[in-house]
């Protein structure tokens, strides 16, 4: 789909993502490291727990779909290299801090000149400009700044962050975004421009307009609520995770006419075994107002029902959601998500070949099904693996030049 | 000024979060959007709390019009054989066709993506469902919250003493429309080269699972090993969490990992005593402690306010940052800067902050039109402008209730 549309893509862990989903749709993305292998590689896992450059499960997932050469940008071959490659690209897509770009003579402004109509492409933690553009990356330091945690967590302790890091991942999806929406733009009329992606920005949309609402309408800033969730009325809390016998799963006493639906189908169930209280069967599922319930409403609903749900385990409970459609779900594991028979059905695991490691490795698979594009995964390239490719072959660099540059530590 | 999608139409069934926010991007960025609603059942995040003046209206929900700024409005009833020939005409106007319907909806009004490529050849249909248009749990009922429990989100969220914590809200809503956008723009792109539309089957579970994608390959490779609940750990890094500071559930992140900034971080913090102690000097020492180690930062947190914190770090070269609130963001300067909010004249809600464009482009930045659009504002503006109907033939569909 994005087929002859090549991209230089300069970023860090901050901004994988973003090459990466270009590179699923086809472009050509060219992942420049520096010499000796980008930093990302350092992150882990690592396959076997091998902690290794060619062995990082990080760069593996993200890096997926890209070429890779190597390029100290900071010396002045590196910079004429980049110039010529620039001018050979449609997009470069970087993740250093803000002004570092410009500051090489390499940033938008000069290499606008050099290929009119690029699209260069800037992730940094919190904008291109403003006070605190410059302030040190972590992914706790953004899930705290974007908003995230504030909402996460229990109330008697540390706001909480998820455990694996995702404020990248939301800013090298918007960063696709941002760069496909100006690729576009470019088809219609030739002109390139900036895409400027901040890690926070992109975070505060997990909070979305219904927290902004309570707070600006009604002066409630709704904040974390342990394995429950807030934000029916203000102070009403209602339980989403609940202990079965062998996991958690997560349920919620939903109101409407879905709702209604699923809840008349556990009062069912319940029922069928004698665990439903006279309470619970004269409730009206199908008038029932949510925001006129009290706490005291709602806490003597759910303590039938988390009684209920201990004595069962998560499989006989999603088995029971699906057959009995009641809008429960498991709190899944990896296992449970590799068993699927959803995601198997949807052929959503890929196998991808490891030559190197003598192996092939199951693979989260295609993220949408594009009627006209079937999507494909080609291993993370190796450090520089294509060097020959793009030096030799296309910029025309003699072996003799590749070498010295080598030896120079600028490839 | 211009706007990337300027011209570009799109027709948008997409109700609560998931579509609107997909359409949301073509809208902040210059494409003309024309939502659909039924007159008796509306987007449901119109009924959602919390209300102007503390009054449910459908038109009163703070919730619905944060999430739906630059939206023409219209009500149409596809049960009424003419609504379905209006929607029809839509079609035939629009570029692009948005939903997240429960699979099966769509096809019902035989509006799935075989029949709107008879009335529109090169159309873009963009469905994004809780798992997706096949497979046998296809037709499953959930929500976002729901589904961050069964891509395992809720598995790796949480301290290790107690039980999974949730995201706030649907975590999956948020990352499949970032998907959903790439994939659209994508799409475009294609169908400028190539004449061709498409269908984009966007499952929320599975844009969500890669987010997860390292934590699935650990599983794969590593013999199935599973991430536990780590609170706010870091396996590489320490201190490493959210420090409690100066006033009520104020917090700030601290996070340190090198040599070079764990020296900043005891300089910043005046190099008391106690960070002199030789099992903090590594990091592998200061793991071990970590829980001590906790706890001594969080007595000096506890004496300055979040923000000092942040900016005494920062300035150090150390990872800081605070636990900022939903007031936080309205006021901070870097998402101001940013246009996070667009404050819009509504017509029942004032002056109200519409969410803005994640997207900062330089030539051709997002540009606020419209506020949310009330319940069937629009609907005869639709009809006589976009679709060019003749006043009586509007005016006759009017009182048949085919807008009903």
């Amino acid at each position: 789909m994005l087929d002859g549309i090549r991209v230089l893509d300069l970023t860090d862990d901050k901004g994988y993502l973003c090459g990466r989903i270009l590179g699923d749709m086809g472009a050509d993305v060219i992942k420049i490291e520096r010499p000796g292998g980008d930093p990302g590689r350092s992150l882990g896992p690592f396959y076997h727990d091998i902690p290794h450059e060619e062995r990082s499960l990080y760069w593996f997932a993200y890096n997926a779909n890209k070429r890779s050469i190597t390029l100290n940008l900071e010396s002045a071959d590196g910079r004429e290299l980049f110039r010529k490659l620039a001018a050979g690209a449609d997009a470069v897509i970087e993740s250093f801090s803000p002004g570092f770009m410009d500051g090489l003579g390499l940033g938008y402004n000069v290499l606008s000149k050099i290929k009119p109509g690029i699209i260069f492409t800037s992730i940094s933690p919190f904008g291109q400009e403003g006070p605190y553009s410059q302030f040190k990356y972590s992914d706790i330091a953004l899930m705290a700044m974007g908003g995230y945690m504030y909402t996460c967590g229990e109330p008697d302790r540390p706001p909480l962050r998820i455990a694996f890091p995702q404020s990248p991942m939301f800013a090298g999806v918007e960063a696709a975004s941002g760069t496909l929406m100006a690729l576009y733009h470019r088809e219609m009329t030739g002109e390139g421009q900036v895409v400027d992606i901040s890690l926070e920005h992109s975070l505060t949309g997990t909070s979305s307009s219904l927290v902004t609402a309570w707070w600006y309408l009604e002066g409630v800033i709704l904040s974390r609520v342990g394995q429950y969730r807030a934000g029916l009325g203000a102070g009403i809390k209602q339980r989403q995770m609940w202990p079965c016998r062998d996991g958690w799963v997560s349920f919620q006493i939903y109101g409407g006419a879905m709702g209604a639906k699923a809840n008349k189908a556990l009062l069912q169930w319940m029922d069928s075994e004698g665990c439903a209280t006279d309470h619970l069967k004269g409730i009206d599922w199908d008038n029932m107002d949510m925001s006129k319930l009290t706490q005291d409403d709602m806490d003597k609903m759910e303590q039938p029902i988390g009684v209920f749900l201990l004595r069962y385990t998560k499989a006989e409970l999603e088995e029971a959601a699906l057959t009995k459609d009641i809008m429960l779900y498991p709190v899944n594991t990896m296992a449970d998500i590799l068993n699927s028979p959803q995601l198997k059905a949807r052929n959503f695991w890929m196998d991808v070949e490891h030559p190197e490691l003598g192996a092939s490795i199951v693979y989260p698979g295609e993220w949408a099904k594009l009627s006209d594009y079937p999507m494909k995964i080609r291993r993370a390239p190796l450090i520089g693996e294509h060097n020959a490719d793009i030096y030799k072959q296309e910029l025309g660099l003699s072996d003799v030049e590749l070498s010295a540059l080598k030896q120079a530590r600028v490839i | 000024m211009a706007c990337v999608f300027d011209g570009i139409k799109v027709l948008d069934f997409g109700w609560i979060l998931v579509g609107p926010q997909i359409s949301g991007y073509l809208a902040r960025h210059g494409a003309t959007i024309v939502k659909v609603e039924a007159l008796n059942r509306p987007d449901s995040v119109r009924l959602s709390a919390p209300f102007k003046d503390r009054m449910p209206g459908q038109n009163r929900s703070g919730y619905f019009a944060g999430l739906n700024p630059n939206k023409y409005g219209m009500t149409l009833n596809l049960k009424h054989p003419k609504g379905l020939e209006v929607a029809k005409k839509l079609v035939a106007w629009a570029d692009i066709v948005t939903e997240n319907f429960a699979p099966g909806v769509m096809e019902g009004w035989g509006l799935d993506y075989e029949g709107l490529k008879k009335i529109k050849p090169d159309i873009i249909m963009i469905r994004s469902s809780n798992q997706g248009q096949t497979g046998p749990q296809a037709h499953r009922r959930g929500f976002g919250i729901l589904l961050a429990s069964q891509v395992g989100f809720n598995a790796v969220t949480g301290w290790p003493d107690r039980g999974p914590n949730t995201s706030y809200l649907g975590y999956t809503d948020f990352i499949a429309p970032r998907f959903a956008a790439a994939a659209v723009s994508a799409a475009l792109i294609h169908r400028k080269r190539t004449g061709k539309g498409q269908c984009l089957d966007v499952s929320q579970a599975e844009t969500a699972l890669h987010f997860l994608a390292p934590v699935i390959l650990d599983y794969t490779v590593n013999q199935h090993r599973e991430w536990e609940r780590a609170g706010n750990a870091s396996p590489y890094s320490a201190p490493h969490g959210a420090y409690p500071c100066q006033g009520e559930d104020s917090w700030c992140a601290i996070s340190v990992t090198t040599d070079e900034e764990w020296r900043a971080f005891c300089r910043a913090i005046g190099n008391p005593a106690w960070t002199q102690r030789p099992e903090f000097a590594t990091l592998i020492g200061r793991k071990k402690n970590e829980d001590e180690l906790n706890e001594l930062v969080g007595r000096w947190t506890v004496d300055h306010t979040s923000r000092e914190v942040m900016m005494l770090l920062q300035g150090a070269g150390v990872s800081a940052g605070v636990v900022q609130n939903t007031k936080d963001l309205l006021e901070d300067p870097q998402l101001k800067l940013r246009d996070y909010v667009w404050y819009l004249e509504h017509d029942e809600l004032g002056q109200y902050p519409h969410m803005g464009p994640y997207i900062k482009l330089s030539r051709t930045p997002a540009q606020p039109r419209m506020p949310a659009p009330n319940l069937g504002q629009h609907t005869e503006l639709v009809c006589r402008e976009f679709l060019g109907m003749p006043d009586e033939e509007f005016t006759q569909l009017l009182v048949e209730g085919v807008f009903d």
